[in-house]
């Protein structure tokens, strides 16, 4: 590590804005948008990177699209790769979901993302992709994100009868519990 | 003759049990001793790791991504590194590039001796368990002189590697590629003809190309389905543009299947790891990066091909030193997900033996 880094702290270079691909002429983005006008809200992607394409999609539209994508021999996404949840406690609007799919055979990734109110619940898409199942209850259990639909939304990682959310921004990280409470706690299992 | 009057009967099987690889607990519903359902049973490893990523800074983060699969820890270094290295737009020098690459197909190699030799101590060929051990030792022992430690490496850093490769590693690791066919020889002659594992393993948990991709299956299991997909190749990282290698896959998606592609992966890991030796360029093994870590505003999913599948990292930026959200994609939990589809309608026994052939890590399920 030279002097120079050090001192700089890392503080963000300055680069010129490269210009934007104009995902509009994308192929992908262009099928989907040309089938959902409406209900797509934002498109972009992140550094320019193919690989990173997002698309914002609105709430109550998520399982059309979502087999849309799957079932049109053009787009391929076979492969549910992840869904997961990020939580902006400021917003009203608070959850996004996030959905990683990939196309086996056309070797290509896509982002959709969807906004959420705290206690709305999202259509599951456990019927396009049964892998879905683990990760909307994992999204279930860390961010309390309730899926329509889901054959069996339970906790998946923290105890049945955990109270909260661990993955919200605003779950305590520390025992709020005073000793003595923590005493009169029942055991586990009772 | 009186009807005998059978009911359901539940058994549960872990979460301690020597045969589900750590702290995994399947609920079965029996009528006899056949399956009618399976239940996986997953957290108790969970540390919330997700959770600890955003109180800590990005370097501070590295040694967690360790903790997750820890029998083959430089794979997640990797995966965590290169996904900062996208974030920010770093180019890594090519010396380390190389360098992950032979440090990672070791991993593997290690991964799946583990793999074969716990799947095969499960169905109670315990000999092959001691020859696999026989040559992990020498995958650990790399380890050392690479990184200093034998088991949770940490040794990629945000824009390189920790260290240099020593000369006596670079000479250890040629007598490694040289002996380790020769030695996968004696799995291959234990098992592979073998008329007991055979009939524990053919035919046996299995699953179509289909059905896996649906339940979002992924690494050896789904090329032994029949699927060629592998990320090393569909979207290479490190320096795996630049190796020759092949990518195994099964017909029929059962346990020998499995058991096969993993066999044949060790032995183009250790291609791999050959050709990097060889061609191993001079130059520098780390970009010059900032000391603090500030990536810009944006997210990123970067997956590798880790032993056990595709591991990826979902980060989100806020433009701060410290993740906004940081989700780990883990090949297990996907895998694992497959376990009740794969044993529906067999026999206990197999369950441990299905088990055994999709190689989990509880570690990286719970996170």
């Amino acid at each position: 590590m030279n002097e120079e880094n050090i001192e700089k702290g890392g503080e963000e270079k300055e680069e010129p804005q490269e210009e934007k691909i104009n995902l509009d002429d994308n192929p992908i983005v262009k099928k989907i948008k040309e089938r959902f006008t409406e209900d797509i809200l934002d498109t972009y992607c992140f550094a320019n990177r193919l690989d990173e394409i997002t698309i914002k999609a609105k709430k109550e539209k998520i399982k059309d699209i979502c087999r849309f994508v799957k079932e049109e021999p053009e787009l391929d996404f076979t492969y549910l790769a992840d869904i997961t949840g990020v939580d902006y406690p400021d917003r009203e609007e608070r959850f996004d979901l996030v959905y990683h799919l990939y196309s086996v055979n056309k070797n290509q990734r896509l982002r959709l993302r969807l906004s959420t109110k705290d206690g709305e619940a999202v259509e599951s898409v456990t019927s396009i992709w049964k892998g879905a199942d683990w990760y909307e209850r994992e999204a279930f259990d860390m961010l309390g994100i309730k899926f329509d639909g889901h054959p069996n939304l339970k906790r998946i990682l923290m105890p049945d009868d955990w109270e909260g959310h661990p993955y919200r921004k605003d779950y305590p990280l520390e025992d709020q519990k005073t000793p003595k409470e923590r005493l009169k706690a029942k055991p586990l299992g009772e | 003759m009186p009807v005998v009057e059978t009911e359901k009967l539940i058994l549960n099987m872990g979460p301690q049990h020597p045969a589900t690889h750590g702290v995994l607990r399947v609920i079965l519903d029996l009528r006899g001793e056949t399956i009618l359902n399976a239940e996986p049973m997953i957290g108790y490893l969970h540390r919330g790791i997700e959770k600890i990523a955003e109180s800590r800074t990005y370097t501070q983060f590295l040694p967690y991504t360790d903790r997750l699969d820890y029998v083959a820890a430089p794979a997640w270094n990797l995966a965590y590194c290169e996904a900062i290295e996208k974030l920010m737009g770093i180019e890594v020098p090519e010396r380390a590039k190389y360098i992950r690459t032979i440090i990672a197909e070791i991993a593997r190699i290690s991964s799946h001796l583990i793999a074969i030799g716990t799947h095969a101590l499960d169905i109670g060929a315990m000999t092959v368990f001691i020859y696999c051990f026989r040559e992990r030792e020498l995958t650990l022992d790399l380890f050392e002189h690479a990184t200093g430690s034998r088991m949770l490496t940490n040794f990629c850093r945000i824009g390189g590697v920790m260290a240099d490769l020593s000369d006596q590693f670079l000479k250890i690791a040629r007598e490694f590629v040289e002996i380790f066919p020769t030695r996968m020889k004696d799995y291959e002659d234990l098992l592979t003809q073998n008329r007991i594992w055979l009939k524990r393993t053919k035919n046996i948990a299995v699953i179509s190309a289909e059905e896996g991709l649906n339940l979002s299956l992924n690494g050896p299991n789904i090329r032994g389905s029949g699927v060629k997909w592998d990320v090393r190749k569909a979207e290479p990282y490190a320096a795996y543009d630049k190796m020759e290698f092949d990518i195994p896959i099964g017909q029929n998606g059962d346990i020998y299947d499995r058991y096969l592609v993993r066999l044949e992966e060790m032995r183009q890991s250790n291609r791999i790891v050959k050709q990097a030796l060889n061609q191993l360029p001079d130059g520098e093994i780390k970009a010059k990066v900032p000391r603090v870590i500030r990536p810009p505003k944006g997210e990123v999913y970067f997956r590798v091909e880790a032993p056990k599948g595709e591991a990826g990292f979902y980060i989100e930026s806020d433009g701060s030193d410290k993740p906004y959200r940081l989700k780990i994609r883990t090949p297990s939990f996907a895998n694992l997900e497959s376990i009740p589809t794969m044993v529906d309608g067999h026999l206990v026994a197999d369950v441990v033996a299905a088990i055994g052939s999709i190689d989990i890590v509880l570690g990286e399920i719970d996170r």
